[in-house]
């Protein structure tokens, strides 16, 4: 009956029709066309965002248009190449990725793929420890609601679910920091570290770039703990965004295994009831969590810019939110760019791991 | 079946009009929790939807306002007395932008879900019927969009658009066309997944064999059909319209302070004030933000749940045994939850 209903929705999701036909392929070639897939996508966005960028006019005039004398400005347009035609400088900009050169920026002048290295490993470090607060508090809530489904208990996290859901990272984030940081000043109002901690974790030979990873490295217990304790707020507002939707599917999926018969008979030999919650109905309910968190990692960086600019955690979304206001368009061009990729791989690699998981996925 | 059963009796059964109405009937099909949650949204999404009507009425100054009869207004004065929510740094009343700040939402949501719907309606429509390399094109592009995070694509749009701030118009048509193409591919999969399923059923064909042009058999067999599920929709996307607006704002796209109020772009202003401890010039816009995000979900999910038999609440009577139904709910509860995540 399920599959019934279900039908439509694969239907339309079937865009290869060659690889349908070809039922019982293999892993193999499954990984492959994935892996293909991966290109167009990206190359997409990649074509979409030039094109759209330059619609508007060339960087140049939109970072420095006012600034300059137009004479000026017209000899840096040039001396950029800005003024030859559209497509000539597409094919150079695609010719230029291939080759790992994103360009430089206008307004600091740097290289791009050095700020995107740069600023890149703070956004990892951001969502990472989002990702472990989303886990944290999703999954044991998620339990709880399941165990005692239709109760107050339950009622209250659908609650909290969708309040997690309904409020902004950045007016989460807003709220954290008065309560925290300014009324109790337990914990630090911005920023990724003290300065003290940041020159000597910098200063380390072949930074990882993640502060808490180069502390533990460098055995620096006093820049651990600031690191920490910087880390918290940011990452409690990215990760409840994420929390409340594990929340309700750890819930849903729970309660459909905890209908299951093996869960009965769990029961009637004695099984406690924590036991069946946290052991037996909750390690199948899993496998749909893991293919979520993939298509997570899109809110997460959406949210990532927004929580980096409240809590100026000085990473990819921060950069991004001052390039827009500089106009340099170089440089969120290539910020776009990395982040496309980044979606794209996630999702190539949720979907490997979904099949391992589930043969069924793989036709 | 049989001739003695009078043809009345069937047209009888039907609730008169007034129960059918969309939100009515959902009402009378809940019960417990679901009844519960679907009131607090519809009131949440009532008093947003009042508030916007008669800002003009309920604000006591303008959006814009520095100053009145009795001069200029304070810069960061606490609420209470003349400026129930206190003034911003830049002097303006904070409970007057609020309020005025509901209407440019409300103005944002149905000028981006009215022109996403259409676009999404057609595009759909076309690459299902027609089908081909244009279906295939649509279908990647679609994909691509919508695996991208949604506030990014609003951004590079609104450097497309208005290359950032603008007047009210302008910043409102900037603004929603960006959330347009964040949604677009949504509209787009779900009618173009509709329209090839219609376009194997026996009256599509027997329009084609009558000789209808394929351009009436999309408008009036397939559309008709297609677009029973968009209000669903419409209400989960317009607290994601609401969200991105903010988003937008929060990070300086928003609109211009003079030519509308926008809570994002307060909060944006606001988010200095906090370290000195200043809250009202944030918390207020926040709450208003959650407050409508909150009614429109509440709404949006009460609505999906009752239109699902299998997701509906039962009455205590009949939910007590569970049976062989219950756990087929279960299954679509945890396929809807995984779609809709």
């Amino acid at each position: 009956m399920t599959t019934l209903i279900e039908a439509p929705p694969t239907d339309a999701d079937g865009l290869l029709p060659s690889k349908k036909k070809k039922s019982g392929g293999g892993l193999g070639q499954y990984i492959l066309i994935r892996f293909l897939l991966i290109f167009p996508t990206i190359f997409i966005l990649v074509t979409m965002v030039f094109f759209l960028m330059r619609i508007t006019g060339d960087p140049i005039t939109a970072a420095m248009g006012g600034r300059l004398p137009p004479e000026q400005l017209q000899e840096r347009i040039q001396a950029a190449g800005y003024d030859r035609p559209l497509l000539v400088q597409y094919f150079e900009y695609l010719a230029q990725l291939v080759t790992g050169n994103f360009g430089t920026t206008l307004s600091d002048n740097r290289k791009v793929t050095e700020m995107l290295a740069t600023y890149g490993a703070a956004t990892l470090e951001l969502t990472i420890n989002a990702l472990i607060v989303a886990l944290l508090v999703g999954i044991p809530f998620g339990m709880i609601a399941a165990h005692r489904r239709d109760h107050v208990p339950d009622a209250v996290l659908r609650v909290f679910a969708i309040l997690c859901y309904a409020t902004p990272v950045f007016f989460a984030g807003l709220l954290l920091k008065l309560t925290f940081s300014v009324w109790l000043g337990w914990l630090p109002v911005a920023g990724r570290a003290k300065t003290s901690s940041e020159l000597a974790l910098t200063g380390l030979q072949a930074p990882s770039g993640i502060y808490w990873l180069d502390a533990i490295r460098s055995g620096n217990m006093a820049a651990l703990g600031d690191v920490m304790a910087h880390a918290v707020l940011p990452a409690i507002a990215l990760g409840l965004l994420t929390a409340g939707i594990f929340l309700r599917l750890v819930r849903t999926n729970v309660i459909g295994t905890l209908g299951r018969d093996y869960i009965e008979a769990g029961r009637s030999r004695g099984v406690s009831e924590f036991r069946l919650v946290t052991k037996h109905a909750y390690k199948p309910a899993l496998i749909p969590i893991i293919t979520v968190m993939g298509l997570q990692i899109a809110v997460m960086l959406g949210g990532a810019v927004l929580t980096e600019k409240t809590f100026e955690w000085q990473g990819l979304g921060f950069q991004l939110a001052n390039y827009l206001t500089a106009r340099d368009f170089v440089a969120v061009q290539g910020i776009v760019v990395l982040l496309a990729v980044i979606v794209a791989v996630t999702n190539f690699i949720v979907d490997i791991v979904a099949a391992l998981i589930d043969p069924r996925v793989r036709y | 079946m049989s001739t003695n059963v009078p043809v009345e009796a069937t047209v009888d059964h039907r609730a008169p009009l007034f129960k059918r109405l969309p939100v009515i009937s959902h009402f009378n099909k809940s019960v417990g929790l679901q009844r519960g949650m679907l009131v607090i949204g519809l009131v949440l999404t009532g008093t947003f939807l009042l508030t916007a009507i008669f800002a003009p009425l309920i604000a006591p100054f303008g959006f814009a306002q520095l100053s009145d009869a009795d001069g200029s207004f304070p810069t960061q004065e606490p609420p209470g007395g003349k400026h129930l929510w206190g003034t911003t740094v830049g002097g303006y009343d904070v409970f007057s932008r609020v309020i005025w700040g509901s209407q440019t939402a409300v103005l944002v949501i149905v000028v981006a879900v009215v022109l996403s719907i259409f676009a999404g309606v057609i595009l759909g429509l076309v690459s299902g019927y027609i089908g081909g390399w244009l279906d295939r094109i649509l279908v990647v592009v679609a994909d691509a969009i919508y695996a991208f995070p949604s506030l990014l694509v609003a951004i590079v749009m609104a450097i497309v658009i208005s290359g950032g701030q603008s007047s009210l118009f302008g910043g409102v048509l900037a603004a929603a066309i960006s959330i347009t193409v964040v949604f677009i591919p949504q509209y787009f999969r779900v009618i173009r997944a509709e329209t090839i399923r219609l376009k194997a059923e026996p009256f599509v064909e027997s329009a084609k064999v009558v000789g209808a042009s394929s351009i009436r058999i999309m408008s009036r067999h397939i559309y008709r059909n297609a677009t029973r599920t968009l209000p669903l929709i419409f209400t989960l996307n317009a607290s994601e319209a609401i969200l991105t607006l903010a988003g937008l704002g929060f990070l300086g796209f928003g609109i211009e302070p003079s030519s509308a109020a926008e809570w994002g772009f307060d909060l944006n202003k606001a988010l200095a004030d906090t370290t000195s401890g200043i809250w009202w010039t944030g918390v207020f816009p926040g709450l208003a933000i959650v407050w409508t995000v909150l009614g429109l979900t509440l709404v949006g999910e009460s609505i999906n749940d009752l239109n699902d038999p299998r997701l509906r609440g039962r009455k205590k009577a009949a939910s007590g045994k569970g049976g062989p139904d219950s756990s087929a709910g279960d299954q679509a509860a945890i396929e809807a939850e995984v779609r809709s995540a």
